[in-house]
């Protein structure tokens, strides 16, 4: 009786003693703050070691340790864009997802409008042309009626 | 006939293209730190955690900067070359332990040989970080002014070293 006492209390205390030992999940960081810009940051950022995949995304280790650095320039207060220069300058414009607007870019960037114009240009130069080819090629009074009498002849 | 000779020429210069483009490394992105001062370090040597080394020290000689990890397997690939470069002394060769356990990086040089002249210690990455260092062995050819002239991304192979670090070592040491 006694040890089915002993074990209804010890269940019970159990019980009660289990939302006071769960704890609130540790946040990721100290900073959430700092935590959203260095995902936003590293989202538009390449990782090197796995090429199509985002800085922010990549556990490959430098990505980590790129994580860091990042997290650190902006505690230290650095804007978005210096973030970015520190990285290219070491990495190369390779690490941004979305080229600098610079002349060694302005294929790149202009060169699908350039197609698009080329396109319309053919397009048209080549519709004109051909509306040229079309020869009017009226219906004589003969065709006309030959036609009715077809056209009866079907209904009939 | 001649109605297909444009495309004809549109598909093969497009062919062209992506052939080139097939035969391109992917991995070997241009560094852009090729033509600018080395950046500048003072770490802790590998070999004596009280020895500092920066490449100041290297002022006025053309030398290489060879980054490498016991955990990397290339740098095995890559070792002998350098043992044997480092044989012919041409130049000095310095090492970059990079994210390695200390004693791991003294154990793998005792084990494969030490072609250099000393290696510096970089525990957490930062100084990798700084030269651009994203996939280990790399290596840097370092000119008198301490300009970066050359990197090597990836192990040293015979006939790079050959055909490209030495003669422009030589050239810079004119």
């Amino acid at each position: 009786m006694s040890t089915l006492f002993a074990t209804a209390v010890t269940l019970v205390a159990l019980l009660l003693a289990n939302p006071v030992l769960a704890k609130e999940a540790a946040p990721l960081a100290e900073d959430p703050a700092v935590e959203q810009r260095l995902i936003h940051i590293s989202e538009e950022l390449r990782c090197l070691v796995c090429q199509n995949e985002s800085l922010a995304g990549s556990q490959a280790e430098l990505a980590q340790d790129l994580r860091r650095e990042v997290r650190e320039l902006i505690k230290q207060g650095n804007s978005d864009q210096q973030v970015k220069d520190f990285l290219v300058s070491r990495y190369g414009d390779f690490v941004l997802y979305r080229p600098q607007l610079k002349p060694t870019t302005w294929l790149l960037w202009g060169g699908p409008f350039v197609l698009l114009i080329v396109g319309l240009v053919v397009l048209v130069t080549y519709l004109r042309r051909r509306s040229k080819l079309i020869i009017e090629a009226p219906l004589s009074e003969e065709d006309r009626k030959r036609a009715e009498v077809l056209l009866k002849g079907e209904q009939s | 006939m001649n109605r297909f000779l444009l495309p004809l020429g549109i598909f093969i210069v497009l062919v062209g293209f992506l052939a080139v483009g097939l035969r391109l490394n992917p991995r070997e992105v241009p560094s852009p730190l090729v033509g600018k001062p080395a950046p500048d370090f003072n770490v802790p040597q590998l070999h004596d955690e009280t020895a500092k080394f920066s490449p100041q020290e290297m002022a006025g000689k053309v030398w290489l900067l060879n980054v490498w990890a016991s955990w990397c397997v290339s740098c095995r690939e890559e070792h002998p070359i350098l043992n044997e470069f480092a044989k012919s002394g041409t130049t000095p060769l310095v090492g970059l332990n990079y994210k390695d356990k200390r004693e791991d990086g003294i154990r793998w040089l005792a084990r494969f040989g030490n072609p250099y002249l000393l290696s510096a210690y970089d525990i957490d990455g930062r100084v990798g970080i700084n030269y651009g260092v994203y996939g280990v062995p790399e290596t840097y050819v370092i000119d008198k002014a301490g300009v970066i002239r050359y990197k090597q991304i990836g192990p040293v192979t015979p006939a790079i070293l050959q055909q490209k670090i030495i003669p422009l070592v030589q050239e810079l040491n004119k």
